[in-house]
């Protein structure tokens, strides 16, 4: 596989001393991470060890008690309600379950993103069949959710994700509930995105899927990153183990295969 | 701009006809509301024109004279009281004409009866008109400091009474009035709440996309809007159609009662319109904002 358009030096998402609590449990401890430009990279992890925390950070749907957050460039730790939205429309998201709505037909899924920040009509009809023919569903354009298989769905959850070009897509889990054939077809669906430069962060306990796509990985437990490391490529920050072509089982993980 | 009020009118339509039941709900309610409204609005509206009517006519004072009391005594008063500012007329009654404008004006036809009677027991009286009905008192403190007068009877004290109750009887409205709001927007906010509750996966996806509060509010604001207008219009409608029936059966008889004819239903609707629109409005606005903040909260 042709490698990622990654630029060095350049950060999409930087956490420095993050820390997150909830009550008395800990979401994260002092977390630092950098995430470049155009990368793609693996964020895994037992349940409740702190990732989805992560993910909510990014998006601000949470607030971080201290330290920074970066997303492409701007601190968004002091953003105020207000103008979360615009934090939003500049990152897509794609959920396990897909989240699309039962009512809309496969277009009017996606289009719903393009109205949401005020386009018009005209922009809509020429913008949708094209990112529908992209994630390849060109043909189920006016079938409703329901009348797609699990693998379809996800792709219109991804063209939804990204009609409106956001820098940064973030995939909780998206081939959780999908077939591994079906996983692998979303999977390069990810990776053709993230080779038009778009960075992806993506949540998943695929052990197959992340041994087999070389990616950075980072591994949370207990609210700490306990390793950063890469399948083909040095990391930057060059604390990387040895990469032995299968990513460790940590302790209490949920693994699907 | 543009794009997102067409998107929210649009919205707005779908949901008010997807959720007809409920929407229905919601205009009943503030319908009510508005013909309660109406019922107190037609009522006070006559009954102030009625007391308008009413301190234009009752603007006389009447000094009963003394019998003993002389043309000339009665004429020095005259004199003194056309001196005042407040006076505009003031004139010698004596009680041969009282008596002949007491048959014509009350007794008419049976006028005859009073042929009967030995003596006339009116007496001869003063007669002042004032510009306005409050400067009636000043005259009648004047009217006091003379001697030979047996009795000052104004209307004054009718009207205060009138005024008074009428000034109570609109705080009593206003009171009931805001409950009957209140009752409206929760009324209206359950309403859109459970289309709120419908779509609660839509709005997560909406903010997750990056739509701000307004774009999500917008539709459903508008829902309330219109179910807002949609009542107002039905309220004026049969306020209308009833105030009709009303004074076509009624006209003749309270304008006895109130010495005015009624309010005329054009007059009534035409300004009943605006009001229940602007309630109507405000109430679906309202019901509708009231039901969100829970949802989107960030």
């Amino acid at each position: 596989m042709a490698p990622a358009v990654k630029i060095r030096g350049e950060y999409m998402i930087v956490f420095e001393n993050v820390t997150k609590n909830y009550n008395t449990n800990v979401g994260l401890d002092n977390v630092s991470v950098k995430i470049d430009k155009g990368d793609f990279v693996f964020l895994v992890g037992p349940s409740g060890a702190g990732k989805s925390t992560f993910i909510k950070l990014i998006l601000k749907e949470i607030d971080a008690d201290g330290g920074s957050i970066k997303v492409n460039g701007k601190e968004i730790t002091s953003l105020s309600n207000r103008q979360i939205p615009k934090l939003r429309r500049s990152t897509g998201i794609v959920f396990q379950d897909f989240r699309l709505l039962p009512k809309k037909t496969v277009f009017e899924n996606v289009a719903f993103a393009m109205e949401i920040i005020h386009q018009s009509p005209r922009q809509i009809r020429r913008q949708v069949p094209m990112v529908l023919s992209l994630v390849g569903i060109s043909n189920k354009a006016s079938k409703y959710p329901s009348e797609l298989s699990a693998g379809e769905q996800q792709r219109v959850a991804i063209a939804r994700a990204i009609v409106n070009n956001p820098t940064v897509l973030i995939a909780d889990e998206p081939t959780g509930n999908l077939d591994p054939d079906t996983a692998w077809e979303i999977m390069r669906l990810l990776e053709q995105i993230n080779r038009r430069g778009t960075t992806i962060v993506m949540v998943t306990h695929a052990k197959d899927i992340v041994d087999r796509m070389k990616k950075r990985v980072i591994a949370i437990e207990k609210g700490r990153i306990v390793r950063d490391e890469a399948g083909e490529y040095r990391h930057h920050d060059d604390r990387s183990l040895n990469y032995r072509g299968a990513y460790p089982i940590t302790e209490g993980g949920t693994m699907h295969v | 701009m543009f794009n997102s009020i067409r998107y929210s009118v649009k919205q707005a339509f779908v949901q008010v006809f997807r959720n007809r039941a409920m929407s229905l709900a919601s205009m009943f309610s503030i319908t009510a509301m508005l013909l309660i409204l109406g019922l107190f609005f037609v009522i006070m509206v006559n009954i102030g024109v009625g007391i308008e009517k009413a301190k234009t006519e009752f603007d006389s004072v009447s000094a009963y004279l003394e019998d003993t009391t002389t043309y000339e005594e009665a004429q020095t008063m005259i004199l003194q009281l056309s001196g005042m500012n407040e006076v505009t007329e003031v004139y010698y009654l004596d009680k041969d004409t009282a008596m002949a404008q007491w048959k014509a004006q009350e007794w008419q036809d049976n006028a005859y009866l009073l042929d009967g009677l030995v003596e006339n027991p009116l007496p001869n009286s003063i007669e002042v008109k004032v510009s306005e009905l409050e400067d009636a008192d000043r005259v009648v403190e004047v009217l006091n400091t003379f001697s030979g007068i047996k009795q000052v009877k104004y209307y004054k004290e009718t009207v205060d009474k009138l005024v008074k109750i009428t000034d109570s009887l609109k705080v009593g409205m206003l009171i009931i009035m805001a409950f009957l709001v209140i009752v409206s927007v929760v009324v209206v906010s359950n309403t859109v709440k459970l289309t709120v509750f419908a779509r609660q996966k839509e709005i997560e996806i909406m903010k997750y996309v990056g739509a701000t509060n307004w774009f999500i509010r917008g539709p459903f604001l508008t829902e309330g809007i219109l179910i807002g207008i949609l009542s107002a219009g039905v309220s004026v409608g049969i306020t209308a159609l009833v105030y009709k029936k009303v004074i076509d059966m009624l006209s003749l008889d309270m304008s006895m009662i109130l010495g005015s004819p009624m309010v005329s239903v054009g007059f009534m609707t035409s300004n009943l319109v605006w009001i229940f629109i602007a309630l109507g409005v405000s109430i679906g606005a309202w019901g509708s904002i009231v039901s969100m903040r829970r949802f989107l909260d960030t």
